[in-house]
C-alpha cells in the first residue's frame, strides 16, 4: 500500500483528447479518473426509523394532531387599525419571531436516521494549483457545486467553515491533523484538493482524509482532467462528491450526476425541459408548440416518453436524447396520457381512452403489443412500475369517486386500494421497492382545510407519513436514484416551481425560478 | 189700536213697494245685439308615405285642408289647399303644415325618418351554419369530479341534439374542461370522460358519431382564472367548437 498518495497521483495522470458535449442528457465518458487506495466506510443511509401513521380511517394517532401552540396562532392576528390592537399584534408578531421555529410548527419533524451520528466532514475550498487566470472562476463553480452536493446528500454533517483554521490544505503534505481532528472543527473527515488550468486542460486533484486516523488517513485520492469550462468544473465536482457520498453513505451511489426532467411554460408553450439535479444547466428539449406533459425518462437515460396534444389528440411521444428529436411511436387513438417505463426499459404503462373510458394499458417500448390491464368505471391514470421488481404497477383510479391510489400486479390482477380517503394522486415508487410517494389531500371537500401535500407510504403496511406541510399545493413527487431525495412541484412560492427535499422532508430547497415548472421526473441513475 | 195697525201696515207696504220698484228698475236693461254668425274653422291633415327612407330615396307627402285660404308647409312654401308632393330629404325631417283661413288657422305635422344605410358588407342575408351553431348550441356544465350530465343540463343537451340533428352538415369538436383544483393527469382523464359523456348523449339522440370529435383539455385551458366556485363551475364544462 502506497502511503504517499501524491506520488501515486502523478503516476496515474492521464489526459484526454476530445472535449465532451454537455448539451443534452448523456454524460461524456471521456473523463479520465485516477483512482487511489480507497476504504469503504459504513455509515448513515436513510434508515427509515420513521414513526409512521396508520392510513385507516379509524386509525390511531396522527402526528399533526398535537394542539397548536400560541406562537403558531400569533402571525394570523390581524391588526384592524385600532391603535391598541395593532400595537398588541406587533408585540405578538415580534415575540413570535424570537421563538425558535421548531416551536412555531404544529407538526413534528420525524427525521430519518435519527439516533445515528452523521460523519462530520470538513470541506475547505479547493486551492488554485497554479497562477492561471481562469482558475478563480472555475474554483468558485467547483467549490459551490461541491459543497452543495455534499450538503444536499443528507449523508454527512458539514462542519461550518467558520471553524476552519486559517491555513487550509491543497495538498496532502499541507494537512495538519491536529488543526482538524479536535474542536472546534472536530472533523472526522476532511475533503480537500486543488484545481488548475494548464496547457488548455483543467485538472482537479481531490482527497478524502480520515483525520482521526493519522497513521493511514487517506480514504480517497482522485484526479480528474477535462476541458477548462464551467460545465466541466461542475461535472468534476459532482463526480468527486459522488465518490465521497458512495464511501460515507453506505455504498449507495451519489446522485450528483443525475438529472431532472420537467415541464416548463417559459417558452410560451408547455414543453419538456431538463436540468442537473441541483437546478443548474436548465435546457429545453422538446419544441412541439402545443401542450406537452408528463415527462418520464427511460431507465438507461436514452429516451424520454411524454404525452403531447397533437392534431389528432393526446398521444404518447418518444424523444430520443441521443438524436435530440422525437422518434416514431404508434398513434393509439383516444386520449393517451402519463407513460411510465418498466425498470428494464422494455415496456411502457400508460393511460388510454382508446376503448371509451380511461384505462391502464401496457405495451412494448416500441409501442407494440398494446393491451389493456384495467377495466374500471371512472378514469385510471398515472401508472408507475415497482422500480425494484417490475412486477407491480401503482396507479390512480376514480372508480369510487375522488381519485385514490391503487396497486396491482403488472397484468392487472390483485388490485389493492392504498389510500383510504381524500384526493390521492401521482404515485411514485421508491428505488428499493418498499415505498410509495404520493400527492394527497387527506381532508377534501368544500370548506375543508389543508391542501395537497407529499406523503410517504410503506406499501406492505399502508402506514404513511406526511413529508410537506403548510406550503401551497404539492404534487408529482419523484424519487432520486439513491432513494434519499424527492423532487416535486409546489406552489409554495406563489406559482408552481420544482423543489427538492430529503425523503424525510428536510433540506427543502427550490430548483426552478423562471416561468411555471411542473411534473419533475428524476433520472434512474 | 186698529188705526195704529193700519198705519204700520201701510208703511211696510210703502217700503216694500219702494224696494220693489228700485229693484225692477235695474232689471229693465236693453238686450245686447245678437253676435254675428261665426266663420267656419279650417281643417288640416298631412301624412307621408313611406315614413322611413334611406338617403336618396323619395317619399310622398299628402295633405288636405278645408276652409283655408292660405296653406303652407315649412321648408316647401305655399302649396295648394290639398295635394301631394314627392320629397327627397337627406336627413330626417318634420313637415309642418299651416292652414289659415277666415275661420282661424290649423296646424298638422308629420315626420319622415331617413335611416343611415347599412355598412357595405357582402354578408349573406341568411346566417351561416357557424352563426347558428354559436347561437344555438349550448355548453354542458358538470359537477365537481363528475362526468355525468346532471339534471339541469339535460335541457341544454336536448336542445343541442335537436339543433345538430336539424343541421346534419355541421361537424364539431367537444372539448372536455376541468377546474384547476385537481391534479394535471387525473384532470385530463376526467376531461376526456366529460367530452365522451356529451358525445354519448348526442349520439343517443341520433347525432352521427362521425361528425363529432372529442378532446380533453383537463385544466390546461381554463375559461376563468379566479379562485372561487363561480369560476370553477365555468371551467367544468363540455365546450362545443364548430369545425370548419
Amino acid at each position: 500500500m502506497a502511503e504517499n498518495s501524491d506520488v501515486n497521483l502523478q503516476d496515474r495522470k492521464r489526459s484526454i483528447e476530445h472535449p465532451p458535449d454537455y448539451s443534452y442528457g448523456s454524460r461524456p465518458a471521456t473523463m479520465i479518473e485516477g483512482n487511489l487506495l480507497t476504504k469503504t466506510y459504513r455509515s448513515t443511509i436513510l434508515s427509515h426509523r420513521v414513526p409512521f401513521c396508520r392510513g385507516s380511517r379509524n386509525g390511531s394517532k396522527r402526528m399533526d394532531d398535537r394542539p397548536r401552540n400560541r406562537q403558531r396562532q400569533a402571525p394570523r392576528f390581524t391588526p384592524t387599525g385600532v391603535g391598541i390592537l395593532s400595537a398588541l399584534s406587533c408585540l405578538i408578531l415580534f415575540s413570535s419571531l424570537l421563538v425558535p421555529t421548531s416551536l412555531a410548527q404544529d407538526w413534528v419533524r420525524t427525521g430519518s436516521g435519527l439516533g445515528v451520528d452523521k460523519v462530520r466532514l470538513a470541506v475547505p475550498d479547493f486551492k488554485a494549483a497554479n497562477a492561471d487566470p481562469q482558475n478563480n472562476a472555475l474554483l468558485k463553480t467547483f467549490n459551490d457545486t461541491f459543497w452543495n452536493d455534499l450538503d444536499n446528500s443528507g449523508v454527512v454533517e458539514l462542519v461550518s467553515k467558520s471553524f476552519y483554521p486559517l491555513q487550509v490544505p491543497g495538498q496532502p503534505a499541507e494537512v495538519t491533523f491536529n488543526l482538524w481532528n479536535v474542536p472546534p472543527p472536530n472533523a472526522a473527515m476532511l475533503a480537500f484538493g486543488n484545481l488548475g488550468v494548464a496547457g488548455g486542460k483543467l485538472t482537479v486533484q481531490g482527497w478524502l482524509y480520515d483525520v482521526k486516523n493519522t497513521a493511514s488517513p487517506q480514504v480517497l485520492g482522485k484526479q480528474y482532467t477535462d476541458v477548462p469550462t464551467d460545465g466541466a468544473a461542475r461535472l468534476i465536482a459532482h463526480k468527486f462528491a459522488d465518490e465521497i457520498i458512495f464511501r460515507l453513505g453506505g455504498g449507495i451511489p451519489g446522485i450528483a450526476e443525475s438529472e431532472v426532467f420537467f415541464v416548463s411554460d417559459r417558452s410560451g408553450h408547455k414543453e419538456i425541459w431538463a436540468m442537473d439535479y441541483d437546478g443548474s444547466n436548465q435546457r429545453q428539449l422538446t419544441h412541439q408548440g402545443s401542450i406537452s406533459l408528463s415527462p418520464r425518462i427511460s431507465p438507461d437515460g436514452s429516451r424520454l416518453a411524454f404525452s403531447s396534444m397533437t392534431k389528432t389528440g393526446w398521444d404518447i411521444l418518444i424523444f430520443s436524447l441521443d438524436l435530440n428529436r422525437v422518434v416514431s411511436f404508434p398513434h393509439f387513438g383516444g386520449t393517451n396520457l402519463s407513460p411510465a417505463w418498466s425498470p428494464d426499459g422494455a415496456r411502457l404503462a400508460l393511460s388510454s381512452s382508446r376503448g371509451g373510458s380511461s384505462e391502464i394499458y401496457v405495451c412494448d417500448a416500441s409501442g407494440g403489443n398494446l393491451r389493456r390491464i384495467t377495466a374500471s368505471k371512472g378514469p385510471d391514470v398515472s401508472p408507475v412500475w415497482n422500480r425494484k421488481t417490475g412486477a407491480q404497477i401503482a396507479f390512480v383510479s376514480g372508480t369510487t369517486g375522488l381519485p385514490q391510489v391503487y396497486t396491482m400486479e403488472a397484468d392487472g390482477t390483485n388490485q389493492q386500494r392504498m389510500t383510504d380517503q381524500g384526493y390521492a394522486v401521482s404515485p411514485g415508487w421508491s428505488p428499493n421497492g418498499q415505498f410509495l410517494t404520493l400527492a394527497w389531500t387527506r381532508k377534501y371537500g368544500p370548506g375543508e382545510p389543508g391542501s395537497s401535500d407529499i406523503y410517504l407510504m410503506d406499501i406492505a403496511s399502508k402506514q404513511w407519513v406526511q413529508l410537506t406541510h403548510d406550503g401551497g399545493r404539492n404534487d408529482f413527487p419523484s424519487w432520486s436514484p439513491d432513494g434519499r431525495h424527492i423532487v416535486f412541484q409546489s406552489s409554495r412560492s406563489g406559482k408552481e416551481e420544482i423543489w427538492m427535499m430529503l425523503a424525510d422532508g428536510t433540506k427543502l430547497h427550490q430548483l426552478t425560478f423562471t416561468g411555471r415548472n411542473t411534473q419533475p421526473n428524476w433520472s434512474w441513475k | 189700536m186698529k188705526h195704529r195697525t193700519l198705519k204700520v201696515l201701510a208703511t211696510v207696504i210703502a217700503l216694500a213697494a219702494i224696494l220693489m220698484l228700485g229693484a225692477c228698475k235695474k232689471k229693465t236693461a236693453p238686450p245686447p245685439p245678437p253676435p254675428p254668425p261665426a266663420p267656419t274653422s279650417p281643417t288640416a291633415a298631412i301624412s307621408v308615405s313611406p315614413d322611413t327612407v334611406q338617403p336618396g330615396q323619395s317619399a310622398t307627402l299628402t295633405w288636405q285642408t278645408s276652409n283655408a285660404t292660405d296653406v303652407s308647409i315649412d321648408g316647401i312654401g305655399a302649396v295648394q289647399p290639398s295635394g301631394s308632393q314627392s320629397v327627397t330629404p337627406t336627413d330626417s325631417t318634420t313637415y309642418h303644415l299651416v292652414a289659415k283661413g277666415s275661420g282661424g288657422s290649423q296646424e298638422a305635422m308629420t315626420r319622415l325618418t331617413v335611416t343611415q344605410p347599412p355598412p357595405p358588407t357582402t354578408a349573406t342575408p341568411s346566417p351561416t351554419d357557424e352563426d347558428l351553431f354559436g347561437r344555438n348550441v349550448r355548453d354542458i356544465y358538470f359537477d365537481y369530479d363528475k362526468s355525468n350530465i346532471r339534471g339541469d343540463q339535460e335541457a341544454s343537451a336536448q336542445g343541442d341534439a335537436q339543433f345538430l340533428s336539424q343541421h346534419p352538415n355541421v361537424s364539431f369538436t367537444i372539448e372536455g374542461h376541468c377546474d384547476d383544483r385537481g391534479s394535471t393527469e387525473y384532470n385530463l382523464a376526467l376531461g376526456d370522460q366529460r367530452a365522451s359523456s356529451v358525445k354519448n348523449a348526442l349520439t343517443a339522440a341520433g347525432v352521427s358519431a362521425s361528425r363529432i370529435k372529442t378532446i380533453s383539455y383537463g385544466k390546461e385551458k381554463p375559461f376563468c382564472l379566479e379562485d372561487n366556485e363561480a369560476c370553477w363551475q365555468q371551467n367544468r364544462r363540455g365546450h362545443f367548437v364548430y369545425q370548419k
